[in-house]
Formats: structure tokens, sequence, C-alpha cells
């Protein structure tokens, strides 16, 4: 499946500029997986070492927030578009 | 941190509005400038007077608005009910975008105050607020 996953200002640094990349996968674990291989500087931005999304990060497939799917082995439907956006918060 | 005029008061309405809880929104413009062209206020999540969370599907929203206008978002600001207009550890510690401005409003007083930040990596830098005509007596004619 190939989909466009936009990535969030603070983490473009690490993708040369980019502000959304071409990819493929079946889930969205595959494409994260394939991001990193092109982009090792986001290892550890997006997932975690233990393999859970980062708690600033909120991940959509399409309209959809992955949490309430299924995380990681949430599939990504051709065309789809994945958002990265920081979760904004504060005091 | 340079508003217009119109942005700065909307700021400071959604902020009245927003009592007694903290009140939060997005900048928009071009990234790593000091501009900003659009504001879109959002909800606060936490519905807190000590904390504030950007709705995570309003931030969906206004991202992909700001990628239609060609900008991004470069900015969040927020109220502080009784505090100074200055990051609190909280703040700091979840401040995430080097490039981004953190712009404060202190609803302490009965005059509200505006300053603004940038945080890179826990390091608080305090940035001019440049609102032309806020402030500035109305013209008579």
């Amino acid at each position: 499946m190939a989909v466009e996953v936009r990535l969030p200002t603070v983490l473009r640094t690490h993708a040369g500029g980019a502000s959304s990349v071409q990819l493929t996968g079946a889930t969205l674990g595959d494409v994260l997986a394939k991001l990193v291989a092109e982009y090792p500087g986001l290892a550890g931005q997006v997932v975690q070492d233990d393999g859970s999304l980062h708690k600033f990060v909120n991940i959509y497939v399409n309209d959809d927030d992955v949490r309430y799917l299924q995380g990681l082995d949430t599939p990504v439907p051709d065309g789809a578009e994945i958002s990265i956006l920081p979760a904004v918060a504060g005091g | 941190m340079q508003l217009t005029k119109d942005i700065y008061m909307e700021m400071i309405g959604h902020c009245l509005s927003g009592l007694p809880d903290e009140a939060c929104g997005l900048l928009v413009g071009t990234y790593g400038e000091d501009e900003a062209s659009h504001i879109f206020v959002t909800k606060n999540a936490a519905a807190s007077a000590m904390v504030y969370e950007i709705d995570p599907k309003e931030m969906l929203a206004v991202d992909r608005q700001a990628q239609d206008l060609g900008a991004d978002i470069m900015g969040v600001f927020h109220s502080h009910t009784h505090t100074d207009a200055y990051p609190s550890p909280t703040d700091v510690a979840q401040a995430l975008d080097p490039g981004w401005h953190y712009v404060l409003v202190s609803l302490r007083d009965t005059q509200p105050v505006v300053r603004s930040y940038t945080i890179v990596d826990g390091v608080i830098t305090e940035e001019p607020v440049i609102a032309p005509g806020v402030g500035e007596p109305e013209v008579s004619r």
C-alpha cells in the first residue's frame, strides 16, 4: 500500500527537511519501520525502543487516531495520509 | 514574535473567555520565522485552570488548514490564570519544538500581559512581542 506520511516540523530536520514522505506498507508499523530505515535520525522519536508509540506524538491514519484503532498494527489503506503530530500541552 | 492586532486581540479574547480555565491555541505562519499570519483558537482538552492540552483532533484539523495555506504551525499560546507570563516547569518539559514560539498570556492582573519565548533543550529565551496598533489610542475622526 502506498501512503503519504506527514511529518511535524520538529522531526523534519531528521528527514532532510521533508514535510512528507511517500512510503509503502501493510500496517502502520511497517510504514514507520521503513520511515526509520530511510531516516535513521527518526529512530526513537515516534516509536520508542520498547515498541510503543512515543507519548508526545499522536498518529492519525486519515482521520483516525491510531490509539483508538490497533496502534502499530492498524492497517493502512492504499493512498492513506498518515499524520504524525506533536502532543501539545503544558501547565 | 510578530502578531497582527487582529491576532493579538483574538488571542486575548479567547484567553479571557476561557476563564476560569487555561485557554490555548495555535499560531500559523512560516516555521522558524517570527511572523504569525493566522491564529487558530482551540479547546483546552484538559479543561483545567492548572494545565492545558490542545485537543488532538483540533491539532490535526489545524495542521491540515495550515498545509492548505502553504504554511505550518509555528507556535502555541496559552494562558496562565494566576501566575506570570513565564513558562512553567511543565511548559518547559513539554516544549518539543525548538523552532516554535511559545506565547504566554497572563490574566493575573487587570491588564493581560503577553510575552513570548523560544524553548530549546530546556533553555528559555524571551523574545519581544511586536503587535502594531495594540495599546495605541484609537484615532478620533
